[in-house]
């Protein structure tokens, strides 16, 4: 199967730390690839030049046959790549329903209609009641999204991302900060999607990384050190010295 | 509009009917000095209506605002010294003016953020004023007077005071309702989320720096239209009306009267120019009261009058 | 060729007074992250203090020293009792809350003062000129007021690079949090910096007093020329502010001197008659322009001092 998302000799440096180091790796397309390391690794540096969000000191980037190296944030996610946010950025202030509409206006035509009711314009609002749905939070939609609950916030990070209909989506710690019972439920969520999308998965939750992953690349200080199948990567001897040793060793 | 019925729609209401009936009571015997102050109060008002749409709706704090003031005003009165005292071609004039120093200003502005954006549009602003300052001809420091105010076809007479007030609330009316349906909409949408989340909304796909160039453009030309308006209410210019202490009554206005709502920044101005009247009717000092009093707004009252008035419970609806 | 000298050390010594403002300005952002337009009160308070302690006292040296340490007391309380509560708020909100405060004192000094304005004459021993060129001779006051400020210009910077003091001025800039968790008394610190801006803008409000004004308002019309400093300058670095003041000094001054035959060189008399006062003022608001266009964060940002 090609490669839906493919990177080059991808490097940056800020000042003196090298945080991504002469990458080389691919995303073959409708599988889901997760990305693991040690904290300082540069997993969310490589999610922010993929999106857009920085762009590389050298290096080529990859999707569905084009270079996008210096395609524009807003302009990747018309293009069919989409991202999850690590950090919760979503529009507080706003309805729940307003968030994911607003992706769905993205995607939409432009914006500079003046006059129309945006929040009655059924081309926008229904497609977001879809994607609500799809993770579980249509009966949500018309709180403010700063109500929501942590958990709930990672699930309409998610509509957000799927809003748009991705061709591949990249999540940025989509478990960060998740009791088990609201992993469990976001595991069910991404092994549903994956059917249907190419999935790019940063995660530090193991359990979530092995259920899910088609393939898994090891990043250490920027560098991909091991790339395979999961049970290649878990009896890998590097793999376990650089990263999971540590891992089993803190959870004792 | 859900939960029709609140105190605050009720005080809304009652102040729309109180401007609309304010001439019929100034022509029963009422003093005619309120119509002169209640004039200026409508003009304002839609300025700050035009800068609550960048700064409540949009986040972009403009403290440069009163230039499209002078702009507006200083086209009328120009084009008056020159001797053009027709409307038609006057208040054009105004409108393309401001849409375009809107467009240079923003431009440039826009490439900023937070506190780099506030001193950039205060800077500008005060750049128009220097500017308008040394040109000798329309009256440098001392101001320009306007001899006939900007002529129409009869039967609109702009020297006709409660004429010209009917004109200034029609133009407020119109203001808010436009400023309202442009929130609303699509572009509305856009120009609110990157006030919420700008990263957030260029990683969905909105390249935001037009979207809010164009809402600054409306913006300064809406005002532009006020400043003509105020020239006509003064037959006056002075450099004076774009020094940005008068950007930072505008801001005043749109914070005291409740940002981001719809009818918010006409409170705000009806407020603050009533108080002020108030105010130096007691003391000739009454700045020293009003500043203060700003600051008690800004640490306690953040969400204005709109804020007091409606429930403190979060309402995520219309207007 | 005489003029030219004048002209450029008149841009020297504007270019140093407006640095003082904008160093205190910066500091204050830079490690407070506070937007302070009072600051010109500041200013303007430095101004009429002096005037009227040399005023009451005779004697120069001690009238301004006075005023000096007046102004650091006002700025303290002010920060006390207003500033403490604007900490950490959107800056909307400093904005406001200090645009009250400038309200509040242009009244308060009206109010003491009345109206007129004071003035502030300089003792004869500073009211000479010097000989600093074959044939060129100059204001002593205006020298003394360069000498001052870069004396004071090196003082911030050994403050701000060799001291105890400084090091948590410049740990405070990059981290808040890291520096109360150690310990240091944040608020003391705070109540400091912000006294030692308050009395760079009393000291800069003073010191033109003698050749410029003393009125109600002088604040505000120089804040604009500060911010725009710290803007070119960067937010929160005082190098910055000290090349960018001196720059701003330089082509105001000489902008305003030389400009004007420029022009009349191009355009009709009248023209230039017309247009020469209102480009001059433009001049400094087109580099800020220029530097915004080039590299909008300044040009020398926060991390650098």
């Amino acid at each position: 199967m090609a490669d839906l998302l493919r990177v080059d000799s991808l490097a940056k440096r800020f000042g003196g730390i090298v945080a991504t180091d002469d990458l080389d790796f691919g995303v073959a397309e409708g599988e889901l690839h997760a990305v693991i390391g040690p904290n300082g690794a540069g997993k969310t540096t490589l999610i922010a030049q993929l999106s857009g969000q920085l762009s590389p000191d050298s290096g080529r980037i990859h999707f569905a046959g084009n270079d996008i190296t210096a395609v524009p944030m807003y302009a990747r996610s018309a293009l069919g790549l989409a991202r999850s946010f690590q950090i919760t950025s979503l529009f507080l202030d706003l309805s729940v329903l307003d968030n994911v509409a607003l992706a769905v206006q993205a995607h939409a035509g432009h914006s500079f209609r003046f006059w129309r009711d945006a929040r009655r314009e059924a081309e926008l609002r229904d497609p977001a009641r879809a994607a609500l749905t799809r993770v579980g939070l249509s009966g949500r939609a018309d709180l403010p999204a700063s109500a929501l609950s942590h958990g709930e916030h990672r699930q309409l990070e998610l509509a957000m991302a799927l809003a748009s209909s991705p061709r591949m989506l990249l999540l940025d710690e989509p478990m960060a900060g998740l009791g088990p019972e609201e992993s469990a439920r976001m595991v069910t969520m991404l092994r549903a999607l994956k059917k249907e999308l190419t999935i790019l998965l940063v995660e530090h939750d193991m359990e979530a990384v092995f259920a899910l992953a088609d393939r898994i690349t090891v990043l250490v200080y920027g560098r991909v050190i091991a790339t395979g199948k999961p049970e290649d990567i878990r009896s890998n001897a590097q793999v376990r010295d650089a990263y999971l040793g540590e891992q089993e060793a803190a959870n004792g | 509009m859900n939960g029709w019925f609140s105190v605050r729609n009720a005080a809304i209401v009652a102040l729309l009917l109180a401007l609309v009936l304010l001439p019929v009571y100034v022509e029963m015997g009422g003093s005619r000095f309120l119509l002169t102050l209640f004039t200026r109060i409508l003009i304002l008002a839609m300025a700050a209506v035009s800068l609550n749409l960048i700064l409540g709706y949009g986040g972009m704090m403009s403290f440069g605002h009163a230039a499209y003031l002078g702009i507006g005003g200083y086209a009328v009165g120009m084009l008056a010294h020159e001797g053009i005292f027709s409307g038609f071609i006057q208040w054009p004039v105004a409108l393309l003016a401001s849409a375009l120093f809107a467009l240079v200003i923003g431009a440039l502005s826009l490439r900023t953020r937070g506190v780099y954006f506030i001193m950039i549009t205060l800077a500008f602003a005060q750049m128009a004023y220097y500017v308008v300052a040394g040109l000798a001809r329309y009256g440098g420091d001392d101001g320009l007077t306007i001899y006939k105010r900007s002529q129409f076809v009869a039967p609109l007479d702009l020297s006709n005071k409660i004429q010209f007030y009917y004109i200034c609330l029609a133009l407020l009316f119109a203001s808010i309702y436009l400023v309202w349906r442009i929130v609303n909409s699509r572009f509305g949408m856009a120009i609110q989320g990157a006030r919420s989340n700008d990263t957030r909304m260029r990683a969905i796909g909105f390249p935001t720096y037009r979207y809010k160039l164009v809402c600054f453009i409306i913006a300064g030309t809406m005002c532009g239209l006020a400043g003509a308006l105020l020239a006509n209410h003064t037959d006056f210019v002075s450099p004076a009306m774009m020094y940005w202490t008068r950007s930072g009554d505008l801001i005043i206005m749109v914070v005291l009267g409740g940002m981001g709502s719809a009818f918010g920044p006409l409170v705000g101005a009806v407020a603050l120019l009533v108080l002020e009247e108030v105010l130096s009717g007691i003391t000739e000092y009454w700045q020293i009261i009003l500043g203060p009093l700003l600051l008690l707004v800004v640490l306690f009252a953040r969400g204005g009058i709109d804020g007091l008035l409606g429930k403190v419970r979060h309402r995520v609806s219309h207007g | 060729m005489t003029l030219f000298i004048e002209q450029c050390l008149n841009g020297l010594q504007f270019g140093l007074l407006l640095f003082l403002l904008a160093a205190g300005l910066t500091l204050v952002f830079g490690i407070m992250d506070l937007v302070n337009l009072a600051h010109g009160s500041l200013y303007m308070i430095g101004a009429y203090f002096a005037a009227t302690f040399v005023a009451w006292t005779g004697n120069f040296i001690f009238g301004v020293v006075l005023a000096l340490g007046a102004t650091l007391l006002v700025g303290m309380v002010v920060e006390v009792v207003v500033m403490r509560r604007l900490y950490g708020r959107d800056h909307l909100d400093h904005v406001l809350g200090t645009f009250g405060l400038i309200l509040f004192f242009d009244e308060l000094v009206r109010l003491v003062w009345g109206p007129e304005g004071l003035t502030l004459p300089l003792p004869s021993w500073l009211n000479t000129s010097m000989q600093i060129l074959p044939g060129v001779d100059y204001s002593a006051y205006k020298l003394s007021i360069i000498v001052v400020t870069l004396a004071v210009a090196i003082f911030l910077y050994v403050l701000v690079m060799r001291t105890r003091i400084g090091m948590l001025i410049r740990a405070g800039a990059s981290n808040r949090e890291m520096v109360g968790a150690l310990g240091v008394n944040i608020k003391l610190l705070y109540t400091l910096v912000f006294g030692l801006g308050a009395a760079l803008a009393g000291l800069a409000g003073l010191m033109q007093a003698p050749i410029l004004t003393v009125q109600i308002g002088m604040g505000e019309n120089i804040l604009i020329l500060a911010f725009v400093i710290t803007v070119i300058g960067g937010i929160g670095s005082i190098r910055g502010a000290l090349v960018a003041a001196i720059f701003v000094g330089f082509i105001d001054t000489l902008g305003r001197a030389f400009f004007p035959d420029l022009l009349r060189m191009v355009l009709s008399k009248e023209a230039a008659a017309t247009a020469a006062p209102a480009l001059s003022s433009m001049l400094i608001y087109l580099l800020m322009a220029v530097v915004l266009v080039v590299k909008p964060e300044g040009l020398f940002s926060a991390s650098g001092k």
